[in-house]
């Protein structure tokens, strides 16, 4: 990998550029997508790549999801490599059928001679006013179906190499990026790199508490670890990076060292992920636990619009301090107490831009 | 018509049946432990048209597929020990009679999910299309998944695209249980719905194969020139119930006399008839195919029954490529 580290891209730069790659490299390798090849090109994560590969390689489509996402697992049976994209995670709903039913299962179901790689981008997000069907992360509902891989990268390093690996991998593969984290900045090598799936990241060590995050929480993670450090607590972060397979050992491991465990999902609490990975330390190595895991998720609700609302819908940095500091014995106020109805908690904060 | 091809399809029509009927006699064993659909009564239509496809010809299919499978060219054997369980079946013994598959003859797959494989038969189609190739895919599927989303967002993105692709419906007129006319206006074919996605659409009499030879023939040399995708509706009946291999006439949802009139027109025994009263077949001919027919079902069966069942290491494998 090369070692100019001083090359810094936003996130969604690098999510077009790992496409960029792939097309360059495979000439099986395709993107569909509502607005692909459009001039805005998806969060300008598909921007150009139409001049560069022509419109058969970056295709638009017709609102016709179920049918497109079966149009693009045909294909990637019969050998291509297609890369579709939803603009948000809701717009890949009415392809349930052929996502759950269909892509997750043909490889297992007719003896592993079928082969479906597929890669399919769907983009979450929060805020400004996007409401109850253009603002949720559903993963833990992709993560619940074997045969998929669920793929929530963090960083624009991550983003490149997860999303090279996830196209280059022989399997339907859900790749979720949060869009607060499309123009966070981070060192980006040029080319041609892949970070294999199913390897959790640790972010940051630390020693009295794990904090496990993926995708936007992550950041929120290594903020809320600044903040616990000046009370003295040494926290660890861990980014998952794929929910699924998920490879839990660096999270015990990580529980055997500090004893607390905090859990950060930006899904809805019940049967969310975060629930999955408090399951597996509980059951794998519940003597490791000096106190019981806590979670941070939204609430079981769906997402309000109005800011009066949506400010005490989403947890924030203070509650994962919070929550590590009761991990610790130490218990304080709820800090949605210190917000006001009328902050712009809307939008992300200006010093999330990274590089982190 | 030729002599030879004459033969070829009733040959074909005639192992369908003969196979499905050998399915039917040992499924009360219970060793053949799997929903499974019968096309009896409907054969003409994989018969009529998988005679025009060739082996590069991608081929998809629903629940209801044994015929489909078989007249692409689908392994016998392997096709009787999936639906045994085992690990030779053409699926491992994952699939069962609702997942047949064998990719030797390109038969790229089939679910039970209705109007699921439809777009994915496109895609078969769009992926050689994407690479500046050409490759034809015949879709088969009931008139029940003509009312799915999935169906019409298919046939409108193979019409945008010119797709090589010949979507075979064989109308039986039940979506299990429930009758064509409390499903969809009676005024209007499914032929005319594909016509309004700008497809070539033709409607032809199921029951006959040489019909559907000629029709099939003429819609398939559309596709194949690059004019863009075609339907073919073919008007067809489900003697036996949904799921299952018995007659359901107890249940008492077909109208009075339906049954009769179908079985009447059955796609065997009226091809037979033509063919022996035109003199294009002897009988003794007929008995030497059945015979024939019949010693390739006993080897298969023979193959299924002494197939091991998969290794319980089977049962974590496969969930991932690698």
């Amino acid at each position: 990998m090369p070692n100019d580290t001083t090359r810094h891209i936003t996130y969604a730069q690098a999510i077009n550029e790992a496409q960029d790659v792939c097309l360059e490299n495979d000439p099986n390798v395709y993107l569909l997508g509502l607005g692909v090849p459009d001039p805005i090109g998806v969060f300008g994560t598909t921007k150009n790549l139409v001049d560069k590969y022509g419109p058969k390689r970056v295709q638009d489509m017709p609102i016709a999801e179920n049918a497109m996402t079966g149009i693009a697992l045909g294909s990637a049976l019969t050998g291509m490599r297609p890369v579709m994209s939803h603009m948000r995670v809701e717009f890949a709903m009415p392809a349930m059928d052929q996502i759950c039913n269909q892509a997750a299962k043909w490889h297992y179901m007719f003896g592993g001679q079928s082969r479906v790689p597929m890669t399919i981008r769907m983009i979450v997000g929060r805020g400004w006013g996007q409401g109850p069907q253009h603002s949720q992360s559903l993963h833990a509902w992709f993560t619940h179906t074997p045969g998929l891989k669920v793929v929530m990268p963090s960083t624009p390093y991550d983003a490149k190499g997860l999303l090279i690996a996830s196209i280059e991998d022989d399997n339907p593969v859900i790749f979720i990026e949060h869009r607060w984290l499309h123009n966070v900045t981070g060192h980006v090598p040029e080319g041609h790199y892949s970070i294999p799936l199913g390897q959790p990241n640790i972010v940051k060590t630390g020693e009295n508490v794990t904090l496990v995050a993926s995708s936007y929480n992550v950041i929120e993670c290594i903020l809320a670890r600044k903040a616990l450090h000046e009370r003295g607590i040494s926290a660890e972060v861990i980014d998952l990076r794929t929910l699924t397979p998920l490879n839990d050992e660096p999270i015990l491991e990580s529980v055997k060292k500090t004893g607390h465990l905090v859990v950060c999902d930006q899904g809805a609490m019940t049967a969310g992920f975060a629930a999955e990975v408090m399951a597996r330390v509980t059951e794998k190595s519940f003597s490791d636990l000096k106190s019981a895991p806590i979670r941070i998720t939204l609430p079981d609700c769906p997402t309000p619009t109005t800011r009066a609302l949506s400010n005490y819908f989403y947890p924030t940095m203070a509650h994962i301090v919070n929550a590590a500091l009761r991990t610790q014995g130490i218990e304080s106020n709820d800090p949605f107490d210190a917000i006001t109805p009328e902050e712009f908690l809307d939008v992300p904060d200006p010093s999330f831009k990274g590089p982190f | 018509m030729n002599r030879e091809l004459r033969h070829d399809l009733f040959r074909s029509l005639l192992r369908v049946r003969s196979i499905e009927n050998r399915i039917i006699a040992k499924y009360g064993e219970n060793e053949m432990r799997c929903p499974t659909h019968f096309s009896i009564g409907q054969e003409a239509a994989a018969v009529g048209v998988c005679a025009h496809l060739r082996l590069e010809d991608y081929t998809i299919s629903a629940h209801r597929s044994h015929a489909h499978y078989l007249c692409k060219g689908g392994s016998l054997p392997k096709m009787m020990a999936e639906l045994y369980g085992k690990e030779t079946g053409c699926a491992g013994g994952k699939g069962g009679s609702m997942h047949l598959v064998d990719f030797s003859v390109n038969f790229i797959g089939c679910v039970p999910i209705v109007g699921s494989t439809i777009p994915i038969g496109v895609g078969a189609s769009f992926g050689r299309h994407i690479q500046d190739e050409t490759a034809l895919t015949a879709v088969f599927f009931g008139d029940g998944a003509t009312e799915t989303g999935v169906f019409h967002e298919s046939l409108n993105f193979a019409s945008v695209h010119k797709l090589p692709v010949v979507f075979v419906c064989e109308n039986n007129l039940y979506s299990v249980n429930t009758p064509l006319e409390m499903r969809q206006p009676q005024e209007r074919t499914i032929a005319q719905l594909a016509e309004t996605h700008g497809l070539k659409a033709m409607l032809e009499d199921g029951q006959e194969v040489e019909k559907v030879h000629a029709v099939a023939g003429e819609l398939i040399d559309h596709a194949r020139a690059g004019k863009g995708p075609v339907l073919l509706e073919l008007s067809t009946y489900r003697w036996l119930e949904h799921c299952g291999p018995r007659e359901d006439l107890h249940l008492d949802y077909r109208p009075e006399g339906e049954f009769e009139h179908w079985t009447s027109r059955c796609p065997v025994k009226l091809y037979q008839e033509k063919l022996l009263d035109e003199a294009h077949i002897t009988q003794e001919e007929i008995d030497a195919m059945q015979a024939e027919i019949d010693t390739e079902i006993d080897t298969a069966f023979d193959f299924a029954h002494s197939s091991p069942f998969p290794d319980r290491s089977q049962l974590m494998s496969n969930i991932y490529a690698s």
